[in-house]
């Protein structure tokens, strides 16, 4: 259990050896890429069994006790986002090897790469509301960054608005922790929560307010969303599908869960609040991507529906509610991040993005068609896949919670998914093969590799899915049911 | 760039070993008086950053190049790093202060924190000074372009 | 009260962001901000009549401010010399693609 800290040093000290090792020979920082990452996603699976021995871990930094120094904390919760941040983050750079070649300066990427990841960890593992805006803004910095990565006009674009919003919403969190330490006094999150249960000033429903906004920004629920399509499509494919998969998750949805369940502590009102944003980004987000001449903007939509049913879920506050979002969000990084590396791999070859360019490539592009295909049924939810699960609970849930209006349109948004994707596929990777895309081969060796790995976790954790279910998910969803008991975990007593 | 005339140059000579000094000074004495890694850095980097403006960049970049302060920004990070690293190998803490920690206000006191400090402060004279020349090519690349 | 002077200042950097054309004006705005948010901050850890949290030979038992929001505005600081470093070089970027410095010109992006 020593190991925890791990998780943002090793990351934190690769990407300067590879910036310091940048003139060597690039196969140098493939493999030391590969290693750093391949160990951490073993890692995080070992903690599993540790985790279910020992609880709740608190790790005090330096060896100086909660209220007062900075401890890391290892729960359900931050156990299930480091699995998908690593397992993740692994297969991407995998991918990145071959992707990345037309590139220059590939140590600087994999530099970039691996201090987003650093921050992306430290953002799950800190229980410390001012290390949370900081490891968070070194994931946003870098991911700036690599938005920017190509420095084509448009890419340079996004770049800009990403980071003009990025900024933004850090400002809001910033003023936010401020003014939560001038009420209470502290900045861990437990001591914090212990103090403010039961009050209720105006000045907390501001700050509260700050979070959502801020938090909200950095996750594009829909009225803060504008940023995401432009961001996601003109990043790099294995960036976008990093981004899109893992970031907007760890940065957003995780900050928000366990700021409002664990610190403040649901209210009826907070439960509207969640229902409606997760309500109008699913519809939205659905209705905008239908429309989508671009191949990865679509996806990009999509992404703000998919993350609209997480913000739903967590919205029906009972147990089928919080495991079907919590299995989407896990769902979500599987199979966005399997979709936008296969439109990688259709652009590698093809060389466009647009739609109506496409046609019949899954005859010049098995592994890609195929794979694509078992995404777009997973995330349509369809049954055998794990896309099915994760809604059906979530309509369970709401069922459950009383909002049956709330679960037919769920419903329909599902219908609405599948109608997207079918006309992706249908424009993509069906029908006739059109002129002068015969002579296009598969995608390289290793970026297969990676997007079978991810087909197979989709399919394997839809049949599955009982005991990923038990293992993983239940202690998560414990640690949000129990809410504001958190404090009490965590200070002990 | 040719740098500027007569007179900046030779107050930058005189001033700049000073700023230096008082720089490593604010380092050095970081966990005794206000200061420490970031402000020393940055009076370190806005040193290198006065001679480029003073003597134009082909006689600084012989002092110091780009590639140079990059690698010196990562070694400062490096330091940074094992230092907390070393606390998990010793006493089993991640940023455990491993090192006695001496009599107050005294130079060498406080364990690791003064070595934590010049990491710190490579780190950020070498980063300052990089982000500072590279906005500088940027320009130094446009004017090529405009010409063709 | 002088937090409402903070929150002023706040809205005049968002007004900036929202208002402003000029892409450079844009990230000046956003440094209006956080110059805003660290000022909250400082404002925060004061005491009255307190003196700065330094210890040394002459002085040691005396009212300190609080120094723990000096600590998080100094790595604030830090932060958004980052951010302001990768805008400032964006926007070079920018105007050597675009030509231009005018958001409403650089519209490459539908969306």
């Amino acid at each position: 259990m020593n190991l925890i800290p791990l998780f943002i040093a090793v990351p934190l000290g690769v990407a300067f050896i590879l910036a310091l090792l940048g003139k060597f020979k690039e196969v140098v920082s493939d493999l030391l890429a590969a290693l750093c990452t391949l160990s951490l996603a073993i890692l995080s699976f070992v903690l599993i069994g540790q985790l279910k021995t020992h609880g709740i871990f608190v790790y005090t930094v330096g060896k100086w006790t909660p209220p007062w120094g900075i401890n890391l904390v290892l729960d359900g919760l931050s156990l299930l986002m480091l699995i998908i941040i690593n397992t993740v983050a692994f297969l991407v750079i995998i991918y990145s090897v071959s992707y990345m070649k037309k590139f220059t300066a590939k140590s600087r990427y994999y530099a970039l790469f691996l201090l987003m990841l650093a921050g992306m960890n430290g953002v799950v593992l800190t229980g410390d509301f001012f290390n949370l805006f900081v490891f968070s803004e070194i994931a946003a910095i870098s991911s700036y960054a690599l938005v920017a990565f190509g420095v084509e006009a448009e890419e340079l674009e996004a770049s800009f608005k990403y980071m003009v919003m990025g900024s933004i919403a850090s400002i809001l969190i910033l003023f936010s922790v401020g003014l939560l330490y001038g009420l209470t006094g502290s900045l861990n999150m437990a001591d914090v929560g212990r103090m403010i249960q039961g009050r209720r000033n105006v000045l907390l429903s501001f700050s509260m307010t700050l979070f959502l906004a801020g938090f909200g920004l950095k996750a594009a629920v829909i009225p803060f969303h504008a940023w995401l399509p432009d961001a996601h499509p003109s990043a790099p494919a294995p960036i976008s599908a990093m981004l899109s998969g893992v970031l907007i998750k760890a940065l957003g949805v995780y900050a928000l869960m366990r700021i409002f369940f664990n610190v403040f502590g649901m209210g009826l009102q907070l439960y509207w609040t969640f229902m409606i944003l997760g309500c109008v980004s699913m519809i939205g987000g659905g209705l905008l991507a239908l429309r989508q001449e671009d191949l990865k903007r679509l996806l990009a939509y999509s992404s703000i529906s998919q993350i609209g049913y997480i913000i739903l879920g967590l919205g029906c506050g009972n147990y089928w509610g919080i495991m079907g979002a919590l299995f989407h969000l896990l769902n979500h990084a599987s199979f966005k991040s399997l979709l936008f590396l296969n439109s990688g791999a259709v652009e590698y070859s093809t060389g466009t993005r647009k739609l109506e360019k496409m046609g019949g490539l899954s005859k010049v592009m098995p592994v890609t068609g195929a794979t694509s295909t078992i995404a777009s049924l997973s995330i349509s939810g369809i049954p055998p896949f794990n896309g099915f699960w994760s809604k059906l609970f979530i309509i369970i849930g709401l069922i459950q919670a009383g909002h049956f209006v709330l679960a037919v349109i769920t419903i329909l948004a599902s219908v609405l998914t599948l109608a997207y994707y079918l006309r992706m596929q249908r424009y993509a990777f069906f029908g006739e093969l059109k002129e002068g895309l015969e002579k296009i081969k598969e995608a390289p060796f290793l970026m297969g590799f990676s997007v079978i790995v991810l087909a197979i976790i989709c399919l394997g954790v839809g049949i599955l899915f009982y005991p990923v279910m038990k293992i993983v998910l239940e202690p998560a969803v414990e640690v949000l049911q129990e809410g504001i008991r958190y404090s009490s975990l965590v200070l002990g007593g | 760039m040719k740098g500027m005339t007569i007179i900046v140059k030779t107050i930058t000579k005189f001033l700049s070993p000073l700023i230096i000094l008082f720089g490593v000074y604010i380092v050095l004495h970081g966990h005794l008086t206000p200061g420490g890694g970031f402000p020393g850095g940055v009076m370190i980097a806005s040193c290198f950053i006065l001679l480029t403006l003073a003597y134009g960049k082909e006689i600084a970049y012989k002092k110091l190049k780009r590639s140079t302060s990059s690698v010196i920004e990562s070694l400062g990070v490096l330091i940074f790093l094992i230092l907390a690293l070393l606390g998990i190998f010793v006493g089993g803490y991640f940023f455990l202060n491993f090192l006695p920690l001496g009599h107050p206000l005294k130079i060498i006191s406080a364990g690791i924190i003064p070595l934590c400090y010049i990491g710190v402060g490579l780190e950020v004279a070498g980063a300052i000074f990089a982000v500072f020349l590279a906005l500088v090519l940027f320009k130094a690349g446009e004017e090529k372009e405009k010409p063709q | 009260m002088i937090f409402f002077l903070c929150f002023v200042i706040f809205l005049i950097g968002l007004y900036c962001v929202i208002v402003k054309k000029n892409i450079l004006k844009i990230v000046i705005g956003i440094a209006i901000m956080e110059y805003a948010v660290n000022l909250f901050l400082i404002l925060l850890g004061y005491r009255w009549e307190g003196v700065p949290a330094i210890v040394t030979e002459t002085v040691t038992q005396a009212k300190f401010v609080d120094p723990l929001p000096q600590a998080l505005v100094l790595t604030a600081i830090v932060i958004s010399i980052a951010t302001l470093a990768l805008m400032v070089s964006l926007c070079i970027r920018i105007h050597q693609r675009y030509k231009t410095f005018d958001i409403t010109k650089i519209r490459r992006l539908k969306g």
